[in-house]
């Protein structure tokens, strides 16, 4: 058992990656991220970790891909228009293979936007954001306890694919205080990317050049490697798709699907719609790439209808409804701005639909 | 009994350069090669690629190379050397990248101190895409996007990245050299090698600035290129010592 601790979302977001083994982050102050950043600037140079302070997102994107392309764990935290502005590197970093952490602790947009919690960096995270096709895979936690557990998985799996990984948390995970357990590893875990002696650039000493790049003029080789990003892409897909499932027994009267802290408010609203009698149950997308489509088409076989329910103008549910294929109606909810539906709205919107 | 004078460095590879006739590329790629080699660094050296005509740089090094995006190189120098400070980490960029598109990445690095080597390839011209207007471009020269020749009143005056470095009040090696003359050459070996000396002790940011030739888009000769670098470029851009750390005291 580890140690029980009251932490905000952004303090624990950071001392999660230390866990993980990542002594280096690089950063760039925006809110409601920059906790993270405040709590490493103390907390980094503790574990002789590496802190930096870049001059601007754009920067710090490539700053993660020199650290990474030496074979170290790396990550950072921004929130949304942070992202736009990393956007570059983020694209170079999927093409490099670099096994990267980025945090997304969203904000509401377009622009500016403000800096209230907000889901609607869904299409840049789970389509790309960036040029060219390639995927990060995307964590949503709901809760601090599962940022913390998710920024753990984040580092196993950016290293297991050689691929970037994008914690997609919400303005509320970053800011909100829960208790949270911290897990208790028995040793120190390695602030190497396994397996970096392969490829990372450490100096040529008794060996041939190691070389990180991701021009390829000639058509047939930009061609080869875009099979092989995308052979990494189907991996995941068959092998990383996570969800969590609650009273989807039966036929339901509906189906939700909802992810990160959208999903807390609808469970207590699908608790007040069982309470009144109506069978409603939730999906909740842990992973929104690899998206969980197959179990959701599965499920909207069995219910008459399905939600889709975001803190955004309605994103995912363009996921969903390429998941259910038409097997029920798909509905969406959601409100943007800054502004999070409390659970009577939600349960309205759905009880109009299944009783009109 | 036969003596080797001449040899090509461990550094450089066999490959057979892309580069234009006349273009002075090869020529720094050398001495950077020759440099790494005298002062025993190969092999824990690392070069970070720009985006331009030198964008392959890594075919013709032997060293670990990573490849950036255009103007970045700064920015990824900065995240390797600082996880992995026994590393010897230099970026090669080119005009366009470094005084362009790359201008805040290059200033911070050189003001936060990094120990790294910048090598600033200088040629007046964005060479890779067809010769258009750099920030380095000088006045009244044509260019396929000034065609009647760079207007300052609407481009403003070509970029002095050495003198605007040297402002800084963070210590660091800050130098200007051709390689259009065999002297220059020599020169400027001599500066790329203090940069490195200066990185393996620890010591600071450094940035040589090479001004080079590019006949292909000045649209002139190799031989005429060397004329209008030394009657056009020289006098603009002063070739000098801007700062060492020494003279900082």
């Amino acid at each position: 058992m580890g140690e029980r601790l009251l932490m905000k979302g952004n303090e624990a977001i950071g001392e999660a990656a230390i866990l993980a083994g990542c002594r280096a982050y690089f950063c760039y102050p925006i809110t409601p991220q920059t906790e993270v950043a405040e709590y490493l600037a103390k907390r980094m140079p503790e574990v002789d970790g590496v802190f930096l302070q870049g001059e601007s997102e754009v920067a710090v994107g490539y700053m993660l891909f020199g650290a990474a392309a030496g074979g170290r764990k790396v990550f950072t935290t921004s929130s949304s228009p942070g992202v736009s502005l990393m956007a570059e590197a983020m694209s170079y970093l999927a093409a490099g293979e670099l096994p990267v952490v980025i945090g997304n602790v969203m904000r509401n947009g377009p622009g500016l936007g403000g800096i209230l919690p907000c889901q609607a960096d869904y299409f840049q995270a789970t389509k790309g954001g960036g040029h060219g096709d390639y995927h990060f895979l995307v964590l949503a936690p709901s809760s601090v306890q599962e940022a913390v557990d998710m920024m753990i998985l984040a580092f196993d799996l950016a290293e297991k694919y050689r691929n970037p990984v994008m914690l997609l948390a919400d303005g509320m995970i970053g800011q909100m205080m829960e208790p949270v357990e911290i897990p208790d590893f028995p040793e120190v875990r390695s602030a190497n990317i396994a397996g970096h002696e392969d490829w990372a650039t450490t100096g040529a000493c008794g060996r041939k050049q190691h070389l990180v790049k991701t021009l390829y003029l000639k058509p047939e080789e930009s061609f080869a490697h875009n099979l092989k990003l995308k052979a990494k892409y189907d991996r995941m897909e068959a092998e990383e798709v996570r969800f969590e499932e609650s009273d989807t027994e039966g036929q339901l009267d509906a189906l939700v699907v909802s992810f990160g802290t959208m999903a807390r408010i609808c469970q207590t609203a699908i608790e007040s719609l069982r309470a009144r009698g109506l069978k409603v149950g939730m999906l909740r997308p842990q992973t929104l790439y690899p998206f969980p489509g197959q179990r959701i088409r599965e499920l909207a076989g069995q219910a008459r209808m399905v939600f889709s329910v975001e803190l955004n103008m309605g994103q995912m549910v363009e996921d969903v409804e390429r998941a259910v294929q038409g097997r029920a109606p798909v509905h969406f909810y959601g409100k943007t701005g800054g502004l999070v539906p409390i659970p009577e709205e939600v349960a309205a919107a759905i009880l109009a639909k299944v009783e009109g | 009994m036969a003596t080797t004078v001449f040899k090509r460095p461990a550094s450089l590879s066999t490959n057979v350069t892309h580069y234009c006739p006349g273009c002075t590329h090869g020529v720094i790629h050398r001495l950077v090669a020759e440099a790494l080699d005298e002062l025993g660094l190969r092999e824990r050296a690392v070069g970070i690629a720009p985006v331009g005509c030198s964008v392959l740089a890594y075919n013709y090094f032997t060293i670990d190379f990573q490849e950036a995006a255009h103007g970045r190189a700064p920015a990824m120098a900065t995240g390797l050397k600082r996880t992995r400070p026994e590393l010897i980490v230099f970026t090669y960029q080119g005009d366009g990248d470094l005084a362009s598109i790359g201008t805040a990445e290059i200033i911070h690095a050189a003001n936060r101190g990094e120990k790294i080597t910048v090598i600033f390839v200088n040629n007046a011209i964005y060479g890779m895409t067809g010769g258009q207007l750099a920030p380095t471009t000088m006045p009244r020269q044509v260019t396929t996007t000034t065609p009647r020749g760079r207007d300052v009143a609407e481009q403003g005056h070509p970029l002095r990245v050495a003198d605007m470095l040297a402002t800084l009040r963070t210590p660091s090696y800050i130098v200007r050299t051709a390689v259009h003359t065999p002297a220059m050459i020599v020169e400027a070996k001599r500066c790329i090698r203090r940069a490195f000396e200066y990185q393996a002790q620890g010591r600071c940011f450094s940035l040589v600035e090479v001004l080079s030739t590019c006949p292909t888009n000045w649209g002139i000769s190799p031989a005429e290129s060397t004329a209008w670098l030394q009657n056009n470029m020289v006098p603009y851009f002063q070739i000098k010592e801007f700062k060492s750390p020494e003279a900082e005291g």
